[in-house]
């Protein structure tokens, strides 16, 4: 069996890490699966685990009460799950439902908050990564704000 | 730029429609009847004449490489639209056409061609991949990245979902909204272009969509490392004449009508930037 040591080097988000970084990392590391159906967590949970999906897929949901659930992004393989163990109050935003079986690196926020704290050059490598895929949501968001295939965008 | 093809009118043909299906509930398919109507290319476009009511440009959306009546694929967004839409089996239409550049498929031989489809956009790339599949071994990986705005909205799901069955293409889909029952990705198009792994030294790209959609799809393929002479969009203006005459669809120097609507995105990114055209 592989260790999570070895998954980090290959996956994306940490693949070019320094290894002594990804060394630290891995110590707050678990692997964890969860079948379809499933929920991983949901809106309003402490936001104690951030998660590296290895394989599968997960749906990030809201419930509105007349609306019912509702989709906002299907996230897969090599993707980053959660950010709200980042920052206070550390609250889930979102409903986590696993549509297809997934396999995850799970990682204690606590954990990795306090070793990014003792070591900065960490911290900074971590929060580059997170940056980045807050700025690719954010854009996708923008795009699914704008409704480019509506009515007024009619080809 | 090339003078008007010897093949183009101002006079409609007469025409008649076979054949017409609901395809979403505002997208229509009609097949035509139009036996005078020239040879066309996948990205090329009829002008469809409701009688009484006016003149449209609809791209190409059959298989060209195999049907013989032309099919149209009309969203029901304005007056004329919607009275094409609203035609049925032996109902008249006029016909002016085929009209401007397809996409270039000799540009993709050898290569991983990618199609990247958003909303009513997949209607003028489905003849370009029906062509792929009809020569399926002069290219590498056809790759079909198509995005809409709900499950509802998508074209041909049969179509998409015997592709995805078979081993021709890889077929990645997604839509900006749905509810839990949808199994599929949810997310922009965008998204799909880093799940289906690229090889930006072997692909090359054509878009059709929102042009927000594509300036965006683009720029992505742009950062992969898919050179900008690879990647190609196909534009959309008011057009009138479709022969480069009445400068209705004129952007910078180019008509949309005549030299295009399919653009190397080189050409494009300039046109598209300056908000004045």
């Amino acid at each position: 069996m592989r260790t999570i040591e070895e998954e980090l080097a290959e996956q994306g988000f940490t693949r070019d890490l320094r290894p002594e970084h990804r060394a630290l990392i891995a110590g707050c590391g678990s692997l964890r699966a969860f079948p379809a159906g499933s929920t991983i967590f949901r809106a309003g949970d402490p936001a104690d685990t951030f998660y590296l999906l290895r394989s599968g897929r997960v749906a990030l949901e809201v419930y509105g009460p007349s609306r019912g659930a509702l989709t906002v992004e299907t996230l897969g393989p090599g993707q980053v799950l959660g950010w709200s163990w980042l920052f206070e109050p550390y609250r889930c935003s979102f409903d986590a439902r696993v549509v297809s079986d997934a396999r995850t690196i799970a990682f204690d926020g606590a954990c990795l908050r306090g070793k990014a704290e003792a070591d900065h050059e960490l911290g900074y490598q971590l929060m580059r990564r997170m940056a980045r895929v807050f700025t690719q949501r954010l854009e996708a968001t923008r795009l699914q704000l704008l409704d480019v295939y509506g009515d007024h965008a009619a080809r | 730029m090339p003078p008007a093809e010897p093949t183009a009118t101002l006079v409609p043909r007469a025409a008649r429609v076979a054949r017409a299906w609901r395809e979403t509930h505002d997208t229509w398919s009609l097949e035509l009847e139009d036996p005078g109507a020239p040879p066309a290319r996948p990205g090329q476009f009829d002008m469809l004449y409701a009688f009484g009511v006016g003149e449209v440009p609809i791209s190409f959306s059959g298989d060209l490489t195999r049907v013989e009546r032309p099919i149209h694929t009309i969203r029901a967004v304005g007056a004329v639209t919607r009275a094409l839409c609203a035609l049925g089996p032996g109902d008249a239409l006029g016909v002016r056409g085929p009209f401007g550049a397809g996409w270039p498929l000799d540009a993709a031989r050898g290569r991983d061609l990618v199609i990247l489809a958003g909303g009513i956009g997949l209607a003028p790339l489905r003849p370009l991949l029906y062509a792929a599949l009809a020569e399926r071994a002069e290219f590498g990986r056809v790759v079909l990245l198509y995005g809409a705005r709900t499950p509802a909205d998508l074209l041909y799901p049969a179509e998409l979902e015997a592709w995805r069955r078979g081993a021709e293409v890889e077929v990645h889909v997604t839509v900006d909204a749905a509810t839990p029952e949808w199994p599929g990705e949810v997310g922009v198009v965008t998204s799909l272009i880093a799940r289906a792994e690229l090889d930006p030294t072997a692909s090359v790209a054509c878009v059709c969509g929102p042009e927000i959609m594509m300036t965006f799809c683009a720029r992505h393929l742009l950062d992969l490392g898919v050179p900008p002479e690879r990647v190609h969009v196909s534009l959309e203006r008011n057009m009138k004449c479709a022969l480069g005459w009445c400068g209705r669809c004129q952007l910078g120097s180019e008509f949309v009508c005549r030299d295009g609507p399919v653009f190397g995105y080189a050409r494009a990114t300039p046109l598209l930037a300056t908000r004045e055209l």
